[in-house]
């Protein structure tokens, strides 16, 4: 569940209500296996390859696109969390917690790094991980997976993997799991 | 409730707790390979130690650099309060220059909470330790390393369930005792004092503690040991009758860690009187003494407070 972005899009919390399926179970595991496709293709392998998924949302996806790649090329990609709340550029403006794990397994000095997250909003939380990124080593490169681009964006970031782009409302919510995508509403 | 952090009293046990796991949080930060974040670029937190301090001072110092705030250091000997500047005109002076946390440590207990009452809403006073009073991040510092001794991590929940605490030494003089000892009963550890009738405060009965005046026939029953510093003044004073006599009645000398389970650990807030509180051998030799993992943990502790009162936007309730 998209608790991160729940809690960011105003009025900040409430119940999450669903209006329509975007996709089903079957479609994301489609677009999964399809981007984990188009890694090995852009990296011409996974040698150097590390998967960083971005607390909370990009977890899950981080370890279904992690099983595929094994599945496809027989290589275990190392995978690390990174929980970006410290990064932040709305710290102050807002209630900002560091709630989740942040594990990074292998020095990223020199490494591909995929950044890995459920929804690709206003890209202020990947402009946040590309900061701490650094804190963990200079990659050679950094790449971004989502399985959802809703738009919006307020920085100049683009994703490279994109399991659906999206058209939505900015009040709207996009809740992603494994078993599917939802756009829906918060409402008090 | 509260923007500002003067007495671990002031805090729910859910609201240790949750500075405790945040605190998990800044010690993984410490371990990386630039161990800064930029979470408080763009605040002042002023340092205002009115009374020596080696630890706490650096470490309070070192968790707002790592935080990325900027640290203003109140020269409190050369400054204008030698001049008979008072204490409270030097507060309002730094509060106009705009900063947003005041960290302050005085020998008069209560002080920072009159400050905290008078400052501005957007400045949040931190107590570093005033008089016998309070210390609180001493506390919380103290609490979080037993909940990584026995635990790896304080997670979500910390507890010190079924732990047996006994602390040792001058607790009528002790702010970190006092600290210390809320902290712990919070997380639920049993905790005995163990004193002489003149090192043991005033209202004892009101705390939630039990009281020993004979260490040995208590010591075996500890899992932590938690040793105070002794202060040369009580002496002068007359609570103590000699150092032989407390070394004989109080100390760890090697002879009583000698009969400590392997698995009890023993702390002390620093600076350790070697011989007196703590044998040197036992300090130099002995497993399971915390006191440089508190020294460690103090930092971690602290970005902690730091970030939850300037940063997360959260009070503290």
């Amino acid at each position: 569940m998209a608790d991160r972005e729940r809690r960011m899009t105003p009025p900040y919390g409430g119940v999450f209500v669903a209006r329509t399926t975007v996709l089903d179970a079957a479609q994301v595991q489609r677009a999964l296996t399809r981007i984990s496709h188009e890694i090995l293709e852009r990296n011409q392998g996974l040698e150097d390859v590390v998967l960083v998924a971005l607390q909370t949302g990009g977890v899950e996806i981080a370890r279904l696109i992690a099983r595929r790649l094994f599945e496809i090329d027989g290589v275990d990609v190392p995978m690390g969390t990174l929980d970006v709340a410290l990064y932040r550029d709305d710290i102050g403006l807002r209630p900002v917690m560091p709630e989740a794990e942040t594990e990074i397994p292998v020095d990223l000095a020199g490494k591909i790094v995929i950044l890995v997250d459920d929804v690709l909003f206003t890209g202020r939380t990947i402009r946040a991980a590309l900061d701490a990124v650094t804190a963990f080593g200079r990659p050679r490169s950094v790449q971004l997976a989502v399985v959802i681009d809703r738009g919006h964006r307020e920085l100049p970031i683009r994703p490279d993997f994109v399991g659906k782009n999206l058209p939505t409302r900015r009040d709207e919510v996009v809740d992603v799991n494994p078993e599917g995508v939802l756009l829906g509403e918060m409402r008090k | 409730m509260s923007r500002h952090l003067i007495n671990l009293k002031d805090l729910e046990r859910g609201a240790i707790q949750e500075l405790l796991h945040l605190t998990d949080r800044f010690v993984e930060v410490g371990q990386r390979s630039i161990p800064k974040v930029p979470a408080l670029r763009g605040r002042t937190i002023a340092m205002l130690f009115f009374e020596d301090s080696t630890r706490t001072r650096l470490s309070f110092d070192l968790a707002a650099k790592r935080l990325s705030a900027d640290v203003l250091e109140f020269p409190t000997r050369s400054s204008s309060l030698s001049k008979g500047e008072s204490i409270r005109d030097t507060v309002e002076t730094i509060q106009s220059m705009g900063v947003d946390g005041i960290v302050i440590r005085h020998s008069s207990s209560g002080l920072p909470r009159e400050i905290a009452d008078r400052v501005n809403d957007s400045v949040a006073v931190i107590n570093a330790g005033d008089g016998l009073n309070a210390h609180p991040t001493q506390g919380l510092l103290d609490a979080y390393t037993l909940c990584q001794h026995f635990h790896t991590v304080a997670g979500p929940q910390a507890s010190l369930e079924g732990i047996h605490v006994g602390i040792i030494g001058d607790v009528k003089h002790s702010r970190v005792a006092r600290s210390d000892v809320h902290a712990y009963t919070s997380l639920g550890a049993t905790v005995t004092l163990v004193a002489p009738k003149s090192l043991q405060p005033p209202n004892v009965q009101d705390w939630p503690v039990q009281i020993s005046e004979d260490l040995d026939s208590v010591l075996p029953t500890f899992d932590v040991v938690g040793l105070l510093r002794i202060q040369k003044e009580r002496m002068e004073e007359g609570l103590i009758q000699s150092v032989d006599d407390y070394v004989d009645r109080y100390g760890i000398t090697e002879a009583r860690a000698a009969k400590l389970r392997n698995e009890v650990v023993i702390t002390h807030p620093g600076p350790v009187n070697r011989g007196i509180e703590l044998a040197e051998a036992v300090l130099e030799h002995r497993e399971n003494v915390l006191i440089n993992r508190q020294v460690t943990n103090g930092v971690p502790v602290r970005m902690a407070v730091l970030f939850r009162l300037l940063g997360s936007g959260v009070e503290i309730d």
